[in-house]
């Protein structure tokens, strides 16, 4: 085994001091080193999007990311898109639209619809699905999962945090 | 994953001599989109990480209207594609780093890690091949450049020797009345490795085309500049007579492989079929009506 190295990187908006392996990959680091165990493992190999999470503002899945990479990094997980005062206005979407069934994809859609939402909060149905192109999902057929984004964007329009 | 250790050099120097000590199972690590999948599933023996993205010149992306752009080996494809001299000088980059993977890929993916991987179906190549792209190497005999035409050599495999690494990748100004442009054919409308991709490069003088170069990519263990294709266009105008005689020498230059993604006699096709349409946007963006 290789000595662990201290990895200190903003992680939701907390300084958070970790330690990892060299081999680990940002996701092995949220779920087992931190704890924050939002971040699914699909595919382990950049193809399914269930372990997307934000590092330093842009889309990556966590899974094609070293945790050592991270040092000085500004994360957000799924842990850290709901507001202290109840959900984002993207996961009360998912959930009146029932945008989810077994779960395991929904924290990375979550997290990637949010980014596309805070970047174009108005898109089309064909921006939708190509931005979430890069997300899988094996239950719903994604058109509940595309109704919730289109929801979700109206409601962060209208101001509306529920 | 296997056991490794992760470098982050700040220098090119530092980052030769890391490599060179780490031998064949040290490798470079820019965006991992490829290279940390590869060292999980054991597909390459890697036990070095060397991350370059704490050297200034991987990160660059500069514009000179003499000498051309130049961009950072490590740069992630969001930052090229949404670069408005990339958008309007070299679109052909920004047709293929906008669908390269997906959103998630392109926040990290690099021009040089597509370079390097080396993939018969790396959807950057024919695009850098056509815009007579040159990467920019370090090592341990010091600088050079080798033109990205000549850069692989078969499937997963390239020039670099032990030691090398790719700093930039250099593209010349853009010459009056010329355009660019790339495309792939993949089953899906996105998030989808090439069944079969092209470009093409076309500069006008008056109605003759004085200057072409056409690549094709998944369809023969490299990325193919395609010789034959530019001769067929050059010292002519560009007519559906030449285009299609452009398409038909992709179609022959073409060394398929019948896999999941496409069989040989689809590939061919496509080839042919790709380079045309790539043609056509090319001479549209040079300015020209057909």
């Amino acid at each position: 085994m290789s000595d662990r190295v201290m990895v200190s990187a903003r992680i939701n908006g907390e300084s958070t001091d970790f330690l990892a392996d060299e081999r680990d990959s940002l996701l092995e680091a949220l779920r087992e080193r931190i704890g924050l165990t939002g971040a699914k493992e699909g595919c382990n190999n950049g193809n399914c999007g269930a372990c997307a999470v934000m590092l330093d503002g842009r889309l990556v899945n966590s899974c094609c990311v070293l945790a050592l990479e991270v040092e000085d990094a500004e994360i957000v997980t799924v842990e850290g898109i709901a507001a202290e005062d109840g959900l984002h206005p993207v996961q009360q979407a998912f959930l009146e639209e029932a945008a989810l069934q077994c779960g395991i994809c929904t924290p990375g859609f979550i997290v990637a619809s949010k980014a596309l939402l805070d970047i174009n909060p108005d898109p089309s149905e064909h921006e939708i699905r190509f931005w979430l192109a890069g997300n899988l999902c094996r239950c719903t057929g994604y058109d509940k999962i595309i109704r919730a984004v289109q929801r979700a964007g109206e409601m962060m329009r209208n101001g509306s945090h529920a | 994953m296997q056991n490794l250790k992760y470098v982050k050099p700040t220098t090119i120097e530092e980052a030769v001599s890391l490599l060179a000590n780490g031998g064949a199972t040290a490798r470079v690590l820019a965006g991992g989109t490829d290279v940390i999948v590869q060292a999980r599933e054991r597909k390459r023996e890697i036990d070095l990480f060397v991350d370059i993205k704490a050297i200034e010149e991987t990160r660059q992306l500069s514009f000179d209207a003499a000498t051309g752009l130049t961009v950072g080996a490590a740069l992630p494809c969001y930052i090229i594609y949404n670069d408005e001299t990339v958008k309007s000088l070299y679109p052909a980059l920004a047709d293929a780093t906008c669908i390269i993977g997906g959103v998630a890929i392109q926040g990290r993916a690099s021009l040089g890690g597509n370079l390097c991987n080396s993939s018969p179906a790396a959807d950057s190549i024919p695009a850098m091949i056509v815009l007579a792209g040159e990467a920019r190497v370090a090592g341990p005999n010091g600088r050079r450049s080798v033109p990205v035409d000549q850069f692989c050599t078969g499937p997963g495999r390239n020039v670099l020797a032990p030691g090398e690494f790719v700093v930039s990748i250099h593209f010349p100004a853009p010459a009056a009345n010329s355009g660019a442009a790339w495309e792939r054919f993949i089953p899906r409308n996105e998030m989808d490795i090439a069944v079969a991709n092209a470009a093409s490069a076309l500069r006008f003088e008056g109605d003759t085309v004085a200057a072409a170069r056409v690549a094709i990519g998944a369809v023969a263990p490299t990325p193919l500049m395609l010789a034959a294709a530019a001769e067929a266009l050059t010292g002519r105008p560009l007519t559906n007579e030449t285009i299609a005689a452009a398409a038909t020498a992709a179609s022959a230059a073409a060394q398929p492989i019948d896999d999941m993604r496409g069989s040989v006699r689809q590939r061919r096709h496509l080839a042919s079929v790709l380079v045309e349409r790539t043609l056509r946007e090319a001479a549209r963006r040079a300015g020209r009506q057909l």
